[in-house]
């Protein structure tokens, strides 16, 4: 098998690809697609790290599939947010939402 | 030294299918290839899980992720009807978003990843042992009262909640 920091060394690159999503992205979908990456980024991690270090207990494995879960939810409501925003602004750009400027 | 057989082959092809899928979603102007892209770098992970030996996390990611989650996005950006009338897809702050990015990459894997792990890394010498746990393992312990029930059924409120929520504020309410 091929050693664990190639592993870690892609996830850290997929990762650091979704922060540069999220930072200068300005649709509001292709922000929450960076956020997915970034959440898988962290899922090869912990599995990695499951397999490398701890194969025999199961909080590696756990803790992905509770990532998932997150992941999942915050899609979910992410997605319903963007669509509410659609329906009163007419517009996805995260830089014409600014309801909450004082 | 890094001999080379199927399993690194499998595991190059898979690696760069989920960095190259991650670039695609970021830089790709119209958003149903990005979703598409997004598609790609998802399955590239799911092949990374089966190489960890973790077949039930593979199978979850193409279920969910891919199945539901990139669905998902994908109907979202046919509802609003996103993509055609963006000139700039990027922020003005998105070079200072680059080099940002690029230096967190650089820490994370000369300052942090190489130094402790790498070949000449103080964890270098890992030894990888055979059996892992499995699914069974997996599922035992997720409704265990010692281990992870009580994480597991926080979750599934969260999903719950998650839907609902979701419903009351996509809902069109005139």
């Amino acid at each position: 098998m091929v050693p664990l920091w190639m592993y870690l060394v892609v996830s850290a690159a997929v990762f650091c690809i979704g922060v540069y999503g999220v930072l200068a992205r300005r649709n509001a979908v292709a922000i929450l697609m960076s956020v997915e990456l970034m959440l898988n980024a962290v899922n090869i991690n912990l599995l990695a790290f499951w397999r490398y270090v701890a194969p025999q207990n199961m909080a590696g494995q756990a803790f992905a599939a509770f990532v998932f879960v997150v992941a999942a939810a915050e899609a979910a409501v992410g997605l319903a947010i963007v669509i509410a925003v659609y329906r009163n602004r007419r517009s996805v750009i995260v830089e014409d939402v600014n309801l909450l400027r004082g | 030294m890094l001999e080379l057989n199927v399993s690194t082959l499998v595991f190059f092809i898979f690696a760069v299918l989920s960095i190259g899928g991650a670039l695609g979603v970021v830089i790709s102007r119209n958003l149903i290839h990005g979703a598409l892209f997004l598609i790609v770098s998802l399955f590239g992970g799911a092949g990374l899980f089966v190489l960890l030996a973790a077949p039930f996390m593979a199978a979850v990611q193409v279920l969910v992720y891919i199945g539901a989650i990139a669905i998902l996005i994908i109907f979202a950006v046919m509802l609003t009807r996103s993509m055609t009338n963006i000139r700039e897809i990027f922020n003005r702050q998105w070079w200072i978003s680059a080099v940002a990015a690029v230096i967190l990459l650089a820490v994370l894997v000369v300052g942090v990843v190489l130094p402790i792990w790498g070949p000449n890394g103080t964890q270098s010498e890992m030894v990888l042992s055979e059996t892992t746990a499995t699914v069974q393992d997996l599922g035992v312990a997720l409704v265990d009262g010692n281990q992870y029930v009580l994480p597991f059924e926080v979750a599934s409120l969260l999903l719950t909640a998650a839907m609902v929520g979701a419903i009351v504020i996509a809902r069109d309410n005139e």
